[in-house]
């Protein structure tokens, strides 16, 4: 944060935005703008460099081969890692989630080598694509509401020694393990399989984001009464049987 | 069946019978058309009664993301110049349905058929078509359908080898990628104003360039073909440079694209571009989409829009502010279940107009409206908006089973 001006890096949208990912940019962005917050938002493809000067980044999910491709770039690029170790906040979703950890499997069916920005791991599940609406608990360290989102993804994420679970779910399938864990989770960098887009339904998440990158304890309030009314009805949805 | 039905064999004629009888027994119970479950027990009986039902047809298949109802319903107009067509008209556009469709054709010449994106390389191998026209691919049901860099792949190996004449759209990166490994390709410049799933070389995967209207990427040379078809402005430029002027009662730039492709696959079966696009002004409404219906005593204008290009599309046709818009999203089945696709939207295409918002998922659409910082009104039922829209003009857009909820209220 400098100069009272937040700056919000949206990372890869022509790879990595395969499901409505730019709903989490906007939702940070409004908030923040909300709260009086000057915001620059920079979109970089993935021919472009990735600013290291940015509070907040955002990566997307996509298919198979764009994420591999990101994650190519992004190791060539090597500005997130920089930006990470400057203290900058990162929230992944799905594709974006197994590029952050050490490795992932790609469309080729190989084991490939992500950004070790958390302490996570992925394979591929042999069952169905986890597809549904999805209810979990967030961590209670981070004192948010329950999570609600949307997942749509094949991906088993296992979790390391200095990752925490971000998540536990009530409803719907999480990282896949079995355990019910849902996403990962570091002091600054955060991983999650729920689409939705999740800030759209979780905007709590959207101000932690705000808070950690502003360093503060709280945010003045802002009228959330549409996304509370959708909040209740996918709450609702996910916890009756399809 | 004068024509078709002669050449049959026994089983297959037994087969077309038994799909009326099924499909007359839907009908009579209330379930719609009776055109799928017709087909269904047809083909149980005869698994290649399609190929057969096609083989003394001229057939032309149309596939796309969006536009095939339309395109199907204007290449069949303007070929009806030059022999009776048969067509799956209503949009049953899977195997089951088609058909259905060519069973229940007369004596035609052309059978211009709407295939499925998914099905279309095996209808393809099916019918022998004469001609395949391809209009876009974009993000559509994800949460279903396989991604849509995938399903270019598909068509690209499906229809390598095909002996059809390929009419394809030079705009589409995606669309040119799954034509191009045919041999007989007609190149259209029939626009693609959603642009968000072509980024990424479909060769290479290297970062498409993507200067003024053309398109080529960086790192592999694929790049737009030259077309020898174009839309231009409110004209059909066809391969000899005359411009013929498109008159249409159907809305939109993407109709005149769908136009533009249709007049150059009615001049690959030789009716000329004049007389085609002269057909084509026939077509009003196809299956109630752009149709203008009155209700409460204001004219509303139904539109279909069920992925982001083509809410992107419909945005560019409405009436200006301060015409309300009435937008109603479901997440059934048909719809895909995942609503994540409203945030691919620009909504704030929509300031200034009266915004009402309603469907099964209008808690979702509230949200998205509310971070575009638009003001909205939800509502519980069409009467409820359309009572507090003024009387006049009002648009009504719809993704697929909000939209025939909302045919069914208005009864058309």
């Amino acid at each position: 944060m400098s100069d009272n001006s937040l700056r919000l890096v949206w990372i890869y949208p022509d790879l990595l935005s395969t499901y409505g990912d730019q709903g989490n940019a906007l939702v940070v962005e409004r908030r923040a703008r909300q709260r009086g917050l000057d915001v620059q938002r920079v979109d970089v493809r993935s021919d472009q460099q990735i600013p290291t000067s940015g509070d907040i980044y955002l990566i997307g999910g996509g298919e198979d081969r764009p994420q591999r491709l990101a994650s190519e770039r992004l190791i060539r690029d090597g500005g997130l890692s920089r930006a990470v170790s400057n203290g900058a906040i990162v929230f992944s979703v799905c594709a974006g989630y197994q590029i952050l950890g050490h490795e992932f499997i790609n469309d080729l069916g190989e084991r490939q080598q992500g950004l070790g920005l958390l302490d996570v791991v992925s394979t591929r599940g042999e069952g169905e694509r986890c597809v549904g609406d999805v209810l979990a608990d967030i961590d209670p360290q981070l004192g948010l509401p329950p999570l609600t989102g949307f997942e749509n993804h094949q991906g088993v994420t296992h979790l390391g020694k200095t990752a925490r679970p971000f998540a536990k779910v009530r409803f719907g399938k999480g990282n896949g393990v079995g355990d019910g864990f849902e996403g990962a989770y570091n002091d600054t960098v955060f991983g999650t399989y729920m689409h939705g887009p999740v800030m759209a339904r979780n905007p709590h998440i959207a101000d932690l984001l705000i808070k950690l990158a502003l360093d503060v304890n709280a945010l003045p309030p802002v009228e959330d009464r549409w996304y509370e009314a959708l909040r209740q009805e996918r709450i609702a949805a996910a916890t009756q049987p399809a | 069946m004068a024509g078709n039905t002669e050449p049959l064999s026994p089983r297959a004629k037994l087969a077309v019978t038994a799909g009326k009888a099924a499909a007359a027994v839907s009908r009579a119970a209330g379930r719609g058309s009776g055109s799928v479950i017709g087909g269904r027990v047809a083909l149980k009986l005869d698994p290649d009664l399609l190929a057969r039902l096609a083989r003394h047809l001229d057939v032309i298949l149309v596939s796309a993301t969006n536009g095939k109802t339309t395109t199907t319903r204007l290449i069949a107009e303007a070929l009806r110049a030059s022999g009776p067509v048969v067509s799956n008209a209503l949009g049953a556009n899977m195997p089951a349905g088609i058909t259905s469709a060519l069973a229940g054709g007369s004596d035609a010449r052309y059978g211009v058929i709407e295939v499925d994106e998914k099905y279309l390389a095996g209808v393809a191998r099916d019918v022998t078509p004469k001609a395949i026209a391809l209009l876009n691919l974009s993000r559509d049901q994800l949460d279903r359908a396989a991604e849509t860099r995938m399903l270019a792949e598909h068509w690209r190996e499906g229809l390598a080898g095909s002996k059809a004449l390929i009419v394809a759209n030079a705009d589409d990166p995606l669309i040119v990628w799954a034509a191009s490994s045919s041999a007989n390709v007609v190149w259209v410049a029939a626009g693609q104003e959603w642009k968000d799933d072509a980024w990424s070389c479909p060769s290479c995967g290297g970062v498409m360039q993507r200067p003024g209207d053309d398109w080529f990427c960086g790192e592999c040379g694929f790049r737009r073909p030259m077309p020898s078809w174009a839309l231009s402005g409110d004209h059909v430029l066809d391969p000899h440079g005359s411009a013929w002027p498109i008159k249409l009662q159907l809305p939109g730039r993407a109709n005149k694209a769908n136009a533009t492709t249709s007049a150059a696959v009615a001049a690959a079966f030789g009716v000329p571009p004049q007389v085609a696009l002269e057909r084509m002004f026939s077509v009003q409404a196809v299956a109630g989409r752009y149709d203008v219906v009155s209700f409460m005593e204001r004219e509303l204008r139904l539109l279909l829009a069920k992925n982001p290009a083509g809410w992107l599309e419909t945005f560019s046709l409405i009436d200006p502010p301060p015409t309300p818009v009435i937008m109603s999203v479901n997440a059934r089945g048909a719809d895909g279940t995942d609503t994540s696709w409203l945030w691919d939207v620009d909504y704030t295409r929509l300031a200034g107009h009266p915004i009402f918002v309603l469907g099964d998922r209008k808690l979702d659409l509230a949200v998205r409206l509310e971070v575009a910082g638009l003001d909205f009104q939800v509502c519980d039922s069409l009467d409820e908006a359309v009572g507090m829209a003024p009387p006049g003009r009002i648009e009504v857009i719809a993704n697929y089973t909000a939209f025939q909820d909302l045919r069914r209220r208005v009864g058309n």
